[in-house]
């Protein structure tokens, strides 16, 4: 069947892969393969000690200490070689494991820093969350395990082999003929486990998925009394869980009996042709006895190595499931030609630290010679920058000129959501953009910071199309204060200099009192050094807002987008914000969403909204004149006052 | 760890059977020996070729038995095994849902979920190879030790020696590395923390161009983990040589101890290599253990981070005493009373509310506004009690909140709206339903045009049945404001609590959805938090708050009188009409 084929090419294909993340420990690999061969050489030669040592005791008054002095004293080396080799094998192959999925966890991590925004959009957190652990985890056992049990296994195999060979050819054959027989039955049943592995793995997914989304929003589900439903949901996919866990365990674990099985029958078989043979007189019973005593040996790794190979098949399942994220196609990369704004500080910051393939577009364009200019211009007023940051602007590259050119985008191919959008912004001006909810004002800033790339038409900054410009030098011209607040796990202080990471602690008192969060801060337990947890508890949604504008505050760029960003702000420190922005938004052009009209009156150009399009376009007195949409908004407004 | 094992108990039954095969396995491997002696003592002796053929058919036939027992076994384990961890996660999360917010507030959502997935799915292994093969060995090396004890109890010492010195060793490397795993796993928490920090904060994460320096830690992270894991594997990996040197050491006493009492006579050398041969398999048997002890002990140090959660109680104190006075006449008390209610959150420096004291009476609209921080939230969250008061007591329908039993009487009848608009991955019937499980379509499109958001729904495709991906994702602020409202309003209500849900509403919708609350169905008791006094213009009754302290109460007129931080608020929302005012 081709399904069947694709699933086998897909299971090598992610080998291959396996291999290739294994590669560069190669060194260590080879240590812990020769540790494996001297660790099973020197267990084999024990028991030979052991037997020479017993032939020395023959009976009453017949045994030759000298000769076991001797022997015990061969033994002793040997059990400290085969410590030692196994101890060193040990170390090897945990060091391979935990860096290979230290490997592994980076890229994924890596590729999460480089995904298109429409990627994590539309699948869970919960999700990508278990594979970056769990999936990581179960291939680690795996492949530990595979380490420490191939090597040891394979070579003790070849090695029984050869010394049965010497025995007697005629039954090696016999056991070299059966023992297949268990392999194919290996195979059999890990090709029939792999599908119930990956199943497994999905399911656990969808479950992590599920409790992510249930218990990172737990405050909801109480205030809902929800939890009986949350419970049965869960219970649904965990029983489905528990059904699939127990399938792929059970059939996985059928392997180890199979293969014993055989095995006895290999042993019935050595028995069977070597009592015939001793019969018709071809071998002695003691050579029968030794014999049947290596065949035992023979079959025992393959027992483990079965074992082995259904942790194997989990293994391999789980690290489909991360290559898969891994391979993920990331947002389409800089153009080549990509050129890089004038900046200042954090553009300064970001070259020091552009090693990645983001910045490597950046930095070849830092050779052509117009960047050449600003590159200049940047060292010289990174440091003005501190005391005059107006003036700095002025010294910059980019002036802040906006120009949306025939933008056309949709989230769902099928349904239009911007079409035609025509916008011209001057340098400094502030642009307010209103208009009835969902009628494209936030996908508007999706487009501007590059999120999301525009399906037709054009948007230049500087007279530059944004898909030239290198994106960490276009997002970090833009300040962005969104309506959702993410506060990073960590302390206040960390979350302020999110941005500007070695601010001073004066320049990010001076942004906290900015912006009005300097008192509240002080009142926290531990000041500028209180943990904020994930979820940002013990902060109002409020105070919130005021951190992230704290943010901006801090490392001011030429470009502003305020999306609501005062929206759990009271009136009155949203005002005192607001002087402090319009201070600082001198000279810098500036996109503002807000509902509050004092926001939007004093806007050089007001936007309407309205289902994707731009209805109207002026100053407020124009607009009120118009007596348009706008006016409508701005008089149901003042008609409650 | 032990703790778990109660939820082992409805599998009682699997985990019994299950050693108990893996041991008669055990035992029918043992026979096979013995046949084989007797084919050579007797078949080969007496060149009797059908009796060869006999024994070895029940070779054959005693390897089938000991693979049906072994496949019993194995089902029975990874039956137990896999119910025992469904069981596990099914009482976690039963118990999670329990905690109150304190609780979430204080150890946050990425351990939890840590817990829930990789400390369980660890320790579902842990118990799978407990049950088909830790058994095992104890019974073979204390096997091994009593059949010496048979052969020649002066020999046998050597093995009551080494034992306990075995012993000493594997516990001693279990409980070595238990902590370190335990640390192993609190690095993951870590790693955890990141990564849905990453997922979830992209588009500030992007905006600061912040990717390299993320990358730069979650190395750093990555790194401590990677480091404690090698560490950890360090200590385990002792286990394997030192067993090694142990049990051949032990071989060389016997062989030399063996040798004199052979030289004297006590016992011949066959019985010498039957001691060597029992300390071999015990050898054997101990290898085959030091493979798994990592999988075991990584399970018991999950066990202890999984128990952890289920020590930890719900904070939320059952009621100690009924308040007589208005235990009686509930119908006629107000529906909500505050009575000089102080609140501390947790590991807070300072009360967030002073002496907060008001009553609002049926079907009144209470508004709340105030600075940012100012208390307004904290107030509102007494009231469905998710959290309790520090001082004073809250009151609902004349009931101290702490006297519902079960809760859920309590929050059934409050609707809430929080602040943060959540929807959930699902329909936007699947959403509507969390108030009321079987509302039907025209209630939810009631719910819907009450909150102004039937139009928008309308135009989704599929309507009620647009999907809505995690968070809400494909919606805007506004639309997912309105449906979280529309969630609350699907719900039978008395209270309603609207915590500054229309911030993202332009005022249009604003002004409709206020107009549209005025007549809602039952005429519940509304309490409205705003930033606008536009939004509260109306309400019966104003608090006004200002750094945990409620600093004006009365309505809108009243409060531009006598309150100056209502009417400054006011003022500068409003500049014009401050000028008339004044």
């Amino acid at each position: 069947m081709n399904g069947k084929k694709e699933k086998k090419n897909g299971q090598a294909a992610v080998m291959k892969k396996i291999l290739h993340s294994i590669a560069p420990y190669r060194l260590t690999v080879i240590v812990s393969i020769i540790m494996a061969a001297a660790s099973v050489l020197f267990t084999l030669y024990l028991p030979i000690l052991s037997g020479q040592a017993i032939d020395y005791i023959i009976g009453y008054n017949d045994v030759d200490f000298d000769a076991i002095l001797r022997i015990i004293r061969n033994m002793i080396f040997a059990i400290a070689g085969a410590a030692l080799s196994q101890w060193i094998m040990n170390i090897a192959n945990n060091r391979i494991t935990y860096r290979v999925i230290r490997d592994m966890r980076e890229a994924a991590f890596r590729k999460i820093e480089v995904l298109p925004l429409g990627y994590l959009d539309s699948n869970s957190t919960g999700n990508i969350v278990s594979r970056v652990v769990a999936d990581v985890d179960q291939f680690a056992d795996g492949l530990l395990m595979g380490f420490s049990q191939l090597f040891t296994g394979v070579i003790t195999i070849a090695g029984t082999l050869f010394f049965l060979f010497r025995a007697d050819v005629g039954i090696a054959l016999v056991v070299v003929l059966i023992t297949p027989v268990s392999l194919f039955a290996a195979a059999f049943v890990a090709k029939r486990t792999y599908s119930m592995f990956l199943q497994q793995s999905a399911t656990r997914g969808e479950q992590t998925a599920l409790i992510d989304e249930m218990i990172g929003n737990q405050k909801v589900v109480q205030a809902f009394g929800y939890e009986d439903e949350s419970l049965s949901r869960f219970t649904e996919i965990n029983e489905r869980l528990r059904d699939c866990s127990l399938k792929a365990t059970f059939f996985s674990s059928i392997t180890n009996p199979t293969t014993r099985f055989v095995n006895s029958l290999v042993y019935t078989g050595v028995g069977l042709t070597g009592a015939l043979t001793v019969i018709s007189g071809g071998i002695t019973v003691g050579t029968l006895t030794c014999l049947l005593s290596y065949a035992n040996q023979y079959t025992k790794p393959f027992n483990e190595i079965s074992g082995v190979v259904t942790e194997l098949q989990n293994a391999i399942a789980c690290a489909e499931r991360i290559y898969k994220l891994i391979d993920e196609v990331p947002e389409v990369p800089d153009a080549e030609d990509a050129v890089e704004l004038g900046k200042t500080s954090t553009a300064e910051n970001m070259s020091e630290s552009g090693k990645t393939t983001v910045a490597e577009g950046a930095k070849k364009a830092n050779k052509t010679v117009a960047v050449q200019k600003v590159t200049n211009m940047r060292k010289n007023s990174s440091a003005e920058y501190e005391k005059n940051e107006v003036e700095a602007i002025g010294k910059n590259a980019t002036t802040g000129e906006v120009v949306l050119d025939h933008v056309a985008f949709s989230y769902v191919p099928e349904k239009p959501l911007i079409e035609n959008l025509n916008l011209s912004v001057r340098p400094g001006q502030r642009i307010a953009i209103v208009g009835p909810t969902g009628c494209g004002k936030t996908t508007m800033i999706n487009l501007l910071m590059r999120f999301y790339d525009v399906n037709a038409g054009s948007i230049r900054v500087d007279g530059e199309d944004i898909r030239h410009i290198a994106r960490h030098s276009l997002r970090s011209n833009y300040g962005m204060v969104l309506q959702d607040t993410w506060l990073k796990p960590g302390t206040v202080r960390e979350n302020i200099k999110l941005g500007k990471p070695d601010a001073t602690d004066e320049e990010m008192i001076a942004a906290a009192k900015a912006a009005h969060a300097h008192s509240f801060i002080e009142r926290l337990p531990e000041g500028y050094d209180t943990v904020v947890t994930e979820d940002g508890d013990g902060l109002s949604q409020g105070q919130k807002q005021l951190l992230c504008i704290t943010r901006v505050m801090l490392d001011l760029p030429p470009m502003l987008i305020l999306d609501e960003a005062t929206s759990s702000i009271d009136t009155r420190t949203e005002q005192r914000i607001q002087r402090a922005f319009a201070k600082m938004m001198a000279g810098r052009t500036s996109f503002i969403i807000a509902h509050r009209l004092s926001t939007i009156r004093d806007a050089d150009v007001i936007l309407v909204m309205r289902d994707g399009h731009i209805i109207e376009q002026g100053r407020h007195e124009e607009l009120l004149e118009k007596g348009g949409f706008y006016a409508e908004l701005y008089m149901s407004q003042l008609r409650r006052a | 760890m032990w703790k778990l094992l109660k939820y082992l108990k409805s599998y009682r039954k699997e985990s019994i059977l299950a050693p108990l095969f893996k041991m008669l396995e055990a035992t029918f491997e043992l026979l096979i020996p013995i046949v084989m002696k007797n084919m050579v003592d007797t078949g080969i002796a007496n060149r009797d070729t059908g009796y060869i053929v006999k024994m070895c058919l029940l070779m054959v036939l005693l390897g089938l038995i000991g693979f049906a027992c072994s496949i019993t076994a194995q089902y029975f384990a990874a039956r137990a095994a896999t119910g025992f961890a469904a069981k596990l996660r099914q009482e976690l999360y039963r118990h999670i849902q329990s905690l109150s917010y304190r609780e979430f507030d204080r150890i946050g959502t990425s351990t939890m979920i840590t817990r829930m997935t990789s400390d369980i799915n660890q320790i579902q292994t842990g118990v799978n190879l407990v049950l088909r093969l830790f058994l095992r060995s104890p019974f073979i090396v204390f096997g091994a030790m009593i059949m010496a004890f048979t052969l020649d109890v002066k020999s046998a010492l050597i093995f009551v020696v080494t034992i306990p010195l075995l012993s000493v060793v594997v516990f001693g490397v279990m409980l070595a590395s238990i902590p370190l795993y335990r640390k192993v796993q609190e690095a993951l928490d870590k790693v955890v923390t990141l990564t849905r920090w990453n997922l979830n904060g992209v588009r500030v994460i992007r905006a600061f161009c912040r990717e390299e320096a993320e990358q730069k830690e979650f190395e750093k992270e990555n790194g401590a983990l990677n480091h404690l894991q090698i560490v950890a594997g360090r200590v385990t990996a002792v286990m394997n040589p030192l067993t090694c040197v142990i049990v051949n050491g032990a071989i060389a006493a016997i062989l030399w101890f063996g040798g004199t009492q052979v030289n004297i006579g006590v016992y011949e050398t066959g019985t010498v290599i039957a001691l060597v041969n029992y300390m071999s398999q015990i050898l054997t048997e101990l290898v085959k253990l030091a493979n798994l002890i990592i999988t075991v002990t990584k399970a018991v140090a999950c066990g202890n981070r999984v128990q952890a959660i289920f020590e930890m109680e719900n904070g939320l104190a059952e009621a100690e005493y009924i308040s007589e006075s208005e235990a009686e006449n509930r119908s006629e008390s107000p529906a909500v009373q505050f009575r000089h209610v102080t609140l501390t959150y947790q590991n807070a420096g300072m009360p967030s509310l002073y002496d907060i004291d008001f009553t609002a009476k049926r079907g009144q609209t209470i508004g709340i506004i105030g600075g940012t921080g100012s208390g307004k939230t904290s107030v509102v969250n007494l009231i469905p009690r998710f959290y309790d008061a520090t001082e004073g007591e809250v009151l609902v329908d004349g009931k101290n909140v702490k006297e519902n039993n079960p809760l859920r009487d309590l929050r059934a009848k409050i609707g809430v709206v929080p602040q943060k608009a959540v929807l959930f991955a699902g329909t936007i019937r699947d959403n509507m339903c969390w108030g009321k499980k079987d509302a039907t379509d025209e209630e939810i499109w009631q719910a819907l045009r009450l909150a102004q958001a039937a139009e928008f729904v309308e135009k989704k495709e599929g309507g009620l049945d647009f999907a809505i991906t995690q968070g809400g994702r494909n919606l805007s602020g506004g639309q997912r404001q309105r449906l979280t409202i529309a969630r609350a309003l699907v719900k039978q209500l008395e209270i309603l609590i609207l915590d500054d849900s229309a911030s993202a509403l332009d005022y249009a919708t604003d002004a409709a959805l206020r107009e549209s609350l005025k007549h809602l169905p039952g005429n519940p008791t509304v309490f409205i938090v705003s930033q606008r006094t536009s939004s509260l213009q109306s309400a019966d009754c104003i608090l006004v708050m200002e750094d945990g302290h409620m600093v004006g109460k009365g309505t809108h007129e009243e409060l531009l009188k006598s309150c100056d931080i209502y009417r400054e608020i006011h003022h500068a929302q409003f500049p014009e009409e401050g000028v008339k005012v004044s």
